[in-house]
């Protein structure tokens, strides 16, 4: 009895150590940088704890700790506050239009013969093949002004060459690279949210008097809401935090976070401001991560 | 409502009791007619030249195995599946092309296929709904079918909370609650257990009864057909092999095939002997120095191969050869015997080597029986207790 009740024990330890050394324990390095303040030293910042210095030294350092980088951050002088509410909004955006992209696509997949499902899912999963990098970077070769899709247009003769559309470095850019990246991470949730579905279901609805586009509506939409929100999730954490889409496609006005980040960290050499912007980012998307595991809690009681 | 029951076991015509059989009345006129349906899945054919008609309030089973074309008959009533040739009307319109949520049936389904995410209340209320009946006549309805199935308490409840049996109820109530013109039932009982299964069947003849409903139930459980139908259409091979009242299935069936689905049965190959008007003598494979007189007026000619088929019940298994000499008496020795509580089982091992089977009800309470293995036993049967199967 004492062997299984340990044995569960390791079991259950084992997540929560990968946890506790891959994600609290740099959360709480982060935290304690983003408290500090910029010195030119190595590391750039002070202070430092010593351990070897003593307990009084130590005391010392953590009365040193405060949350000036917060208010700097927080105030409206500086661009951080726009930068996030740019990043909520492209994102949202961008979630929105991968949930009109990938909905149908799921829902073909569904619907496919099962012989070529695994090869449609394949093809879905395929693009991971390439590096992520080189794929964004083919679409500056696309999107350009005298790149692929301007090319095509002037052949067919739809606008003329010296009036090439500017698309990269603008907004749009960053929403069809963001569409194009993430677009996978939506279709694999929504997929096995409407794959799983009884198909009976529709017969049932249709057997009671109900056209197939509203069985759509009340049947399918509403069973495939778990796979909805997961995948508008797995789509919205990451690009919320998105650096290399905007850095590569956007333009000198796209405003995101990660990439504000990033200048703060790698050009301004703030290693204190950017921890500061990392942490409050992260306070952002706690909010839609609690909100979701709520949700998955309910789907699990619901079965 | 009340004297459905009795309008339906009592027909009264000019002061004549008489049963419900509108399928003997040539002026009766059909509800559901099936005219030479076939359906063909690519190289099958799952039902092959098919007529039958169905009568208004008529609780009518189709039985058979798995694979008979069954289920693909009642889908082609719903509308989810179109013949390939053929037409079926329903109260005189043709259905065919007609969308299923265009068509005035409704269907049990056997997964029952309750929609997860709605109460059971929303589930009733489903059909309703598409036909914009108004709030207070849904509400009423509503009602009324949860009472129905006795589930006025759990209308609240989502599939998932219900047990089996719950969720049973419900689906017949969803697909009661528009009152269709036929209800289709697709082995609506396949997933309950033994008890509840023939609870339920009672209670599913009760509701037809109390609504006036025609319905058409699939089935391969030939015990539950023939409890809840008033006829029975045994189906092979996408073909109906006989058509008819539960009793004639199972006393004259026409063919060995149907002799032997429904109900246990002893077939013994025979060759006629002799024919006489309303009686035929045959001479069995299995017992060739006894002559089996049966009275039935017999197709074949003298020296025809047929079967016989024998009801185990309608066997008499004894040690003492019978009294009565107008009966037919084979001999042999039992070889095995169930012991099945109300009844017991006698393997009676023919001379020959055949084996019938005999049934006989344990009367009285004694536990030693006495006959037992290997007794030399006298098996008899009346002239009418056996039917001549030629095909």
């Amino acid at each position: 009895m004492a062997v299984k009740s340990s044995g569960r024990w390791l079991v259950l330890a084992v997540p929560y150590l990968w946890l506790l050394a891959l994600f609290l324990v740099p959360f709480l390095i982060v935290f304690k940088i983003s408290l500090s303040t910029d010195a030119i030293a190595q590391p750039p910042y002070e202070p430092v704890f010593d351990l070897a210095a003593g307990w009084e030294a130590f005391k010392e350092s953590f009365s040193a700790l405060s949350f000036d980088n917060y208010s700097y951050v927080l105030s409206w002088d500086n661009e951080f506050i726009e930068a996030y509410g740019s990043s909520l909004w492209i994102a949202g955006v961008s979630t929105i239009l991968l949930l009109i992209v990938g909905y149908p696509i799921a829902y073909g997949m569904a619907r496919a013969p099962k012989s070529i499902r695994p090869t449609l899912l394949m093809l879905v999963i395929l693009p991971f093949w390439t590096s992520f990098l080189i794929r964004v970077y083919a679409w500056i070769g696309i999107l350009s002004p005298e790149g692929l899709l301007n090319q095509l247009l002037i052949a067919l003769g739809i606008i003329s060459p010296d009036q090439p559309l500017q698309i990269l470095a603008t907004n749009t850019a960053v929403y069809i690279g963001i569409v194009y990246s993430y677009l996978p991470f939506m279709i694999l949730p929504l997929y096995s949210a409407l794959e799983k579905m009884d198909d009976t279901l529709l017969e049932a609805a249709a057997d009671l008097g109900c056209p197939p586009f509203a069985a759509f509506w009340k049947i399918t939409w509403p069973l495939s809401l778990p796979g909805v929100f997961a995948g508008c999730l797995l789509c919205f954490i990451p690009a919320v935090g998105e650096f290399v889409i905007p850095d590569l496609l956007g333009g000198s006005d796209t405003l995101m976070i990660g990439k504000v980040l990033w200048t703060e960290f790698s050009v301004n050499r703030s290693w204190t401001v950017s921890s500061a912007v990392a942490v409050l980012l992260l306070m952002v998307l706690v909010i839609p991560i609690v909100f979701y595991q709520n949700l998955q809690a309910r789907e699990v009681e619901g079965r | 409502m009340s004297n459905g029951v009795a309008e339906k076991t009592q027909k009264t015509i000019g002061g004549i009791r008489r049963k419900f059989a509108p399928w003997n009345d040539p002026q009766a006129v059909p509800l559901i007619r099936y005219q030479n349906v076939t359906k063909r899945f690519g190289e099958f054919t799952a039902v092959d030249n098919l007529s039958l008609d169905i009568y208004e309030r008529e609780f009518f089973a189709l039985l058979g195995p798995s694979g008979c074309g069954k289920t693909t008959l009642m889908r082609m009533l719903a509308g989810f599946e179109e013949p390939t040739e053929g037409m079926i009307t329903l109260a005189g319109q043709n259905l065919v092309g007609t969308p299923p949520y265009k068509r005035q049936t409704n269907m049990m389904f056997q997964s029952y296929a309750l929609f997860p995410h709605m109460s059971v209340w929303d589930n009733i209320a489903f059909g309703l709904k598409q036909d914009r009946m108004e709030k207070g006549a849904i509400a009423a309805r509503v009602e009324e079918m949860l009472k129905l199935v006795k589930l006025e308490k759990f209308a609240k409840r989502k599939p998932h909370q219900l047990s089996g049996g719950q969720r049973q109820r419900v689906a017949l109530a969803r697909s009661l609650a528009k009152r269709p013109k036929v209800l289709l039932l697709d082995e609506p009982l396949g997933a309950l257990d033994k008890k509840l299964r023939e609870e339920t069947q009672f209670e599913l003849m009760d509701i037809q009864m109390e609504l006036g409903m025609t319905f058409l139930i699939v089935t391969h459980d030939q015990e539950e057909a023939m409890t809840v139908a008033d006829r029975i259409a045994v189906m092979n091979h996408g073909k109906l092999v006989q058509v008819d009242q539960p009793a004639v299935i199972y006393e004259q069936p026409n063919s060995r095939y149907v002799a032997d689905f429904v109900g246990d049965v002893n077939i013994l190959d025979a060759k006629v002997e002799a024919l006489a008007p309303g009686a035929v003598t045959l001479r069995a494979e299995a017992a060739p120095d006894m002559p089996i007189r049966v009275a039935q007026e017999c197709p074949a000619k003298v020296g025809d191969s047929v079967a016989l088929a024998l009801r185990p019940e309608k066997l008499r298994v004894e040690l003492d050869p019978p009294a009565d000499p107008s009966v037919n008496t084979l001999t042999g020795t039992i070889w095995d015997i169930g012991y099945l509580g109300d009844l017991s089982i006698y393997h009676v091992e023919l001379p020959n080597g055949v084996r019938v089977k005999a049934a006989k009800p344990n009367l009285t309470r004694m536990v030693e029986r006495p006959i037992t293995w290997d007794d030399k036993v006298y098996v008899s049967f009346t002239p009418d207790a056996g039917v001549v199967l030629t095909s």
